[in-house]
């Protein structure tokens, strides 16, 4: 091969616009969701702000209650929906189960693009919600509201519905790389546990989306027919609408999460330099997440008239899925001990996320026990408890996996003093905001209110304070990661001496992935048999 | 790429080889069914719920649904699925026409499943039994009958719309048919619509009795 062909990578080759908005190479469509999720994030960032914004003072000073419900359901639905279910699969996901495992693109690859056209499509339908209306049903549209309000519930649950067909194929797609498509010798127990979790979350996603997708329907035809299948006037129940919704709902945290660990074993693995501790615990925990996430729904009615003794039961399995969260939380914490740890930005985000994920995880214990519940239901609680597990946790892995790709998407490296400074500000800031809010719930401050009592004022300014210090830290990364495209020094092919796939290749690699296809020498994690030096410093 | 020496024209350049493309295909498509399979399943639970809270008036709603013409359709469905699956198997001995013969019969039957069902709508929407507020029947005893017929519409409707789409698919591969793109070794696409198509008949199986079959 002459220097001229080694040189082409998948972002020179081929060229041309065109080759972009056709493309069937799942690095690059990993690429176009990576640009569109960052959008969906800023947006849903924007809304975020205004919220606590509106908060600083009790009373009205930025926007009347109406205001303030549609933008706090936006602000919700679009980091759900847009954001948080795409990211970490969609995105990084696309980018590297297929170099992960030795192949050279995932099984469907012009199923894979239609997925993101379909992501696009949907999120249309939701952003012309926006300029029609909006929402000010909460993300969760509950009924009978959502059926009577006058704001645009149609196109933005519509589109719900479209992108949920997106989170399907996604997943289906995954499920049947990870099963056909392995280099020979990579058996299950030889997968990087990042894929392990890719194939926990497919599995939700296939089986969970299709009930939301019905679930929206049945509103749909609610609002457009009265059916009355939700209306207790027409005999209906709204209750059930609630049933079904949370039926999807709740697995689709673990859509949110279990890729976010996935990654995290990837990164706690890496830079510690040393075998991951309970490979086969940690991998079957994400199948244990997965199958329990299906039996809880029912904690989100516990104030909702459900029959005591469901709610006992929702309650206890609840307290089940703590059993393989946690055993993820010993064995992470059990690799780093005497691992050669180093402490580069991704690594710093990976012990963020063990930090605040536990407090996420703890809480929600709280929240399952059902005396609790009644206590902080529909409180600062909840919402502080949920952040700490979706912005705590999966954006802070989605972020510790960003900056470890980085160097691999781009061949670029970023500035390592800002990147430090910028997840110091992410991780003070995510704190200030959203502890102060454990502190207002407990305290009785419900949430999805404009306006508040005097006595909530120095801890809601607090918790203010806090998303300006968040705001901050992201702008700098926005900043220093455009930069490094432009002016970054070029990251070496395994900037952090990782032992999987992905670090064989270019970076970036090329059209085809790998230009002599992998074999399957040692496992993922094999720090014991295998002498790797980190090369970027 | 190039040096390869069995390199044909259908497979896939990030497939090693033909058995793992269509292997991929199958489980990819097993894998939809399944989620076809919940999409319903919410449907099938209201049904469950709902018929468990009005038994009665589920009971003296079904008669109002035309049994006779309920049937014929079931058994206008699992004629087209014989059909189908007896295209595949023409492909399989290389049989061209013999395929493209049995699509368009399967074509044809769901044809006439779609008119049945269009007579069935037509008398409901004349005599007003409808879903919700547009229900205006009064020759139905018992609790909250519009509910029935939402589930009625909902159920036959959503199906009704996988007919639609099933007939779509089958028109493509009768066109790739008649275009010569499949042969003994190559029919994956015609599998897996016929896969899509039992679908769409089994679920009619379960459907039918739970609406037309009650008490
Ligand atoms: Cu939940």
């Amino acid at each position: 091969m002459s220097e001229a062909v080694a040189e082409k990578n998948y972002l020179n080759d081929p060229k041309g616009w065109k080759s972009w908005v056709f493309t069937l190479d799942h690095k690059r469509i990993g690429i176009l969701y990576l640009a569109s999720i960052t959008a969906a994030f800023f947006l849903g960032g924007v809304f975020a702000v205004l919220i606590r914004l509106e908060l600083l003072n009790p009373g009205q000073d930025l926007m009347g209650p109406d205001t303030y419900n549609q933008i706090f359901t936006l602000h919700g639905a679009v980091m759900i929906f847009l954001f948080i279910i795409p990211s970490i699969p969609a995105a990084l996901g696309n980018f590297f189960l297929p170099l992960l495992i030795g192949a050279k693109d995932v099984a469907f690859p012009r199923l894979n693009l239609a997925s993101y056209y379909i992501y696009v499509f949907g999120s249309m339908f939701a952003v012309y919600s926006i300029f029609t209306g909006a929402v000010d049903t909460g993300w969760t549209f509950y009924t009978p509201y959502s059926t009577e309000t006058q704001t645009s519930v149609i196109p933005m649950t519509l589109g719900a519905f479209i992108l949920g067909f997106s989170s399907i194929f996604t997943g289906l797609n995954f499920i049947v790389t990870i099963h056909k498509m392995r280099i020979p010798g990579m058996t299950w127990y030889k997968l990087p546990l990042f894929v392990w979790a890719l194939y926990a979350t497919a599995i939700i996603q296939v089986v969970a989306t299709p009930v939301l997708g019905i679930t929206l329907l049945l509103l749909i035809f609610e609002r457009v027919f009265s059916v009355g299948i939700f209306n207790p006037d027409m005999g209906g129940d709204p209750v059930l609408f609630q049933h079904f919704f949370w039926f999807y709902s709740h697995p689709a945290v673990y859509i949110m999460i279990l890729p976010g660990m996935g990654i995290i074993s990837e990164l706690i693995a890496t830079f510690s330099h040393k075998k991951i501790f309970g490979y086969k615990a940690i991998a079957f925990s994400s199948l244990g997440i997965a199958f329990i996430s299906f039996l809880v729904w029912g904690h989100h009615m516990f104030v909702s008239g459900q029959s005591e003794l469901a709610a006992m039961i929702f309650s206890f399995l609840t307290f089940l899925v703590g059993i393989p969260s946690g055993i993820k939380v010993f064995n992470w914490i059990t690799t780093l001990y005497k691992g050669q740890i180093h402490f580069d930005t991704p690594m710093l985000y990976a012990l963020s996320f063990l930090f605040l994920f536990t407090i996420g995880g703890l809480t929600g214990i709280f929240l399952g026990a059902l005396a609790t519940d009644v206590h902080l239901h529909d409180t600062y609680f909840v919402v502080a408890h949920f952040h700490y597990v979706m912005m705590g946790g999966t954006v802070m892995a989605f972020l510790g996996g960003l900056h470890y790709w980085w160097p691999k998407m781009f061949g670029k490296m970023y500035n390592h003093f800002w990147s430090v400074i910028a997840m110091i500000l992410v991780f003070v800031g995510f704190n200030v905001t959203f502890f102060s809010q454990f502190i207002l719930g407990s305290q009785g401050m419900p949430r999805r209110y404009y306006n508040y009592l005097d006595q909530f004022q120095p801890l809601h300014a607090f918790s203010t304070i806090g998303s300006w210090i968040l705001g901050a830290g992201f702008i700098i990364m926005a900043i220093y990661l455009i930069h490094s495209l432009f002016k970054g020094r070029k990251a070496s092919d395994n900037p952090w001496g990782g032992l999987t796939f992905e670090w064989a290749t270019g970076s970036p690699p090329p059209h085809h992935n790998f230009k002599v296809t992998p074999k399957m020498t040692h496992g993922p994690y094999d720090y014991d048999k295998v002498l790797v030096e980190q090369t970027d410093y | 790429m190039s040096e390869s020496h069995t390199h044909p024209a259908h497979l896939a350049h990030h497939f090693s080889d033909v058995e793992q493309q269509r292997e991929s295909a199958k489980f990819g498509m097993w894998v939809f069914l399944l989620t076809e399979v919940l999409l319903f399943g919410g449907l099938f639970m209201a049904y469950a719920i709902y018929r468990a809270w009005n038994p009665d008036m589920f009971y003296n709603a079904h008669k109002a649904l035309n049994i006779y013409m309920g049937t014929a359709n079931t058994f206008v469905l699992i004629a087209s699925s014989v059909t189908m699956a007896l295209s595949i198997r023409s492909m399989q001995l290389d049989k061209r026409k013999q395929t493209i013969g049995f699509l368009i019969a399967t074509l044809a039957l769901a044809c006439i499943f779609l008119v049945i069902k269009y007579f069935e709508y037509s008398h409901k929407f004349h005599v007003g039994q409808l879903p919700g507020k547009y229900y205006s029947y009064t020759g139905i005893k018992g609790t909250n009958p519009h509910i029935f017929f939402g589930i009625y519409f909902g159920m036959t409707g959503l199906h009704g719309l996988h007919v639609l789409a099933g007939m779509s698919a089958i028109v493509w591969v009768l066109i790739k048919t008649v275009k010569k793109k499949f042969s003994a070794e190559y029919y994956t696409p015609v599998e897996m619509v016929g896969l899509y198509w039992h679908l769409v008949d089994l679920i009619w199986i379960f459907l039918f009795p739970l609406l037309y079959l009650i008490g």
